[in-house]
């Protein structure tokens, strides 16, 4: 996927300033920036959620910049959203049906939930209960999974260990290496430095609606990430 | 007592058509926020179609209702597809405004056509009683009413529980952006919605059709008892919908018996007052997160 120069308003107010970027097929790519730097509203544009003023967005060669938020997902773009946003009143095993919602992994969501309840277990034990009655981790796992049943090329993951104790993180983290060793390329969203370098292939830092820095993770230095997320000197 | 127990009953009877009547409306209210205006006269609409294949052409009357049915799916879709979500995502409000003129407009094209006289579909069980003792009597009518309206709704809710299509339905009402994030194309499902809310108003134009006289304007008179039930029993929620007709129809049949047939509706609406103000939502909303 190619984002190419996309300027992003709510109303007056401008989120985000000509953001650029490659997330190249199979990779495990992440953007970290504080809170309010404009991650969720590049996700969201990416999405076709929220509409971009200016630039362009080109998933396998294909401008999707228009295109409708389930045409996109059609594509095999998938996102689990921030705050996971679960079906409430749907149990989990119907959350996780309509995840396979789309022709093709409608017809192999028998394989497809057998697999993602080998992934997370404790979705299996509850697969009959409603998805309200779900802790915070347990919705990321089910916002995850449900993702996943869809098949996706594409998997991008908004603040999955917001607000989750540090074990289930790492679990979290563990499982969605897995995910990618299937082949699946991923865009991670957080916003805490250490790990997204440590969980990536590329990195994108944003402040302020900006990407200032970018480079390979491994190559990306963990103080300097630091200073520029807070937006401190040469990147404010 | 005998006329207690027979008003219960019929109540009970009368209950299962005031559901039926209002499904369709709670379940477009659910998924799309919208108090369709039009509900009424869609269902009325539906009873003119059955009436004229029926009545005026002779055709057996579910081959009537078949035909009627196919014909108003076109039209549901197209009025959703073309009018209603041309507006729908800038709010309800605007929606609920062209549903207002839909109404009028089929209201209008009714009064042209058949001019303001009542109007009656023959059907099969007309006077005939099931049990007719001294001291209470039902009629076929009313039971086969309430029969086939449970039937339905029970079906719409299986639909809903079972199907992907009634899932995506579901999934829509509850939180629109996540369902386009599982690939649900919200406004078609916003159509397919109101194709299912228009197939249950047609059975229920059958079943007020054969049972009560009507005119090109009966349907603000239903929208009203639609949206009590709906009410009571909770906005968006299907079974509700059979709580709230039970309740609603009972309630007017016993205000009748106590305080005489004028107060009949009345006394409906009074009790539908009195529960909303101990539950503001309805019995069995689903609503409760917006
Ligand atoms: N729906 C919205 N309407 C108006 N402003 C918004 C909206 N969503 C986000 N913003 C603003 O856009 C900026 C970026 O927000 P967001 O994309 O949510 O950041 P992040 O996900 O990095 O925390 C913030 O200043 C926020 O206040
Ligand atoms: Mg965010």
């Amino acid at each position: 996927m190619k984002l190419e120069g996309l300027d992003v308003f709510y109303g007056d107010f401008q989120a985000l300033y000509g953001v650029s970027m490659e997330i190249p097929k199979g990779k495990i790519v992440s953007i970290i920036g504080a809170n309010g730097s404009g991650k969720s509203t590049l996700l969201n544009t990416i999405m076709g959620v929220n509409r971009p003023k200016a630039g362009t967005i080109d998933f396998e060669g294909k401008d999707i910049t228009r295109l409708r938020t389930s045409d996109i997902v059609a594509l095999g773009v998938t996102i689990s959203p921030e705050g996971s946003s679960v079906f409430e009143d749907m149990s989990i095993e119907e959350n996780l049906l309509m995840g396979a919602y789309l022709p093709d992994p409608r017809k192999r969501r028998q394989e497809n939930l057998a697999r993602v309840y080998e992934l997370f277990p404790v979705l299996k034990e509850k697969e009959q209960q409603l998805a309200t009655f779900l802790s915070g981790g347990q919705r990321q796992m089910l916002a995850i999974a449900r993702a996943i049943m869809s098949e996706p090329k594409l998997l991008i993951c908004d603040e999955i260990s917001l607000g989750l104790a540090p074990v289930v993180v790492k679990d979290i983290y563990r499982k969605i290496r897995e995910i990618n060793e299937m082949g699946v390329t991923i865009l991670l969203v957080e916003q805490e430095v250490k790990r997204s370098l440590q969980s990536s292939d590329f990195s994108y830092v944003m402040v302020k609606g900006r990407v200032v820095m970018q480079g390979l993770s491994a190559a990306l230095p963990e103080t300097e990430v630091k200073d520029a997320y807070l937006g401190i000197n040469k990147y404010a | 007592m005998d006329l207690f127990v027979s008003a219960v009953i019929q109540g009970v009877l009368l209950g299962g058509l005031f559901a039926i009547i209002g499904v369709g409306l709670s379940l477009v209210f659910g998924i799309m926020g919208l108090t369709n205006i039009a509900h009424g006269d869609i269902m009325i609409l539906a009873s003119f179609f059955i009436m004229v294949f029926s009545v005026q052409m002779g055709i057996n009357l579910f081959v009537a209702l078949a035909i009627t049915i196919v014909v108003m799916v076109v039209i549901g879709a197209a009025m959703q597809k073309f009018l209603i979500n041309r507006v729908i995502t800038k709010g309800a409000e605007p929606a609920l405004l062209v549903t207002f003129g839909i109404s009028i407009i089929i209201q209008n094209i009714l009064t042209l056509i058949f001019n303001a006289d009542s109007r009656i579909i023959k059907g099969p069980f007309s006077d005939v009683n099931v049990v007719s003792t001294n001291w209470v009597s039902i009629s076929a009518e009313y039971l086969m009413n309430c029969l086939v309206a449970v039937g339905v709704i029970i079906a719409l809710s299986l639909v809903m529980k079972k199907t992907y299509l009634g899932r995506s339905i579901r999934a829509a009402s509850s939180n629109v952006t996540a369902a386009e994030f599982m690939g649900v194309n919200t406004l078609k499902t916003y159509v397919y919605a109101m194709c299912i809310a228009v197939v249950t108003s047609c059975v229920a134009g059958l079943l007020v059709g054969q049972t009560f006289v009507f005119y090109p304007y009966s349907g603000t008179q239903y929208l009203i008892i639609a949206f009590g039930v709906v009410v009571i029993g909770g906005m968006g929620s299907i079974v509700g919908t059979l709580l709230g007709g039970l309740i609603l129809g009972v309630s007017q049949l016993l205000g009748a018996l106590f305080f005489g047939n004028g107060y009949m509706i009345l006394i409906g609406y009074i009790v539908m007052l009195v529960l909303l103000t101990f539950r503001p939502r309805g019995l069995l909303s689903n609503m409760a997160r917006k």
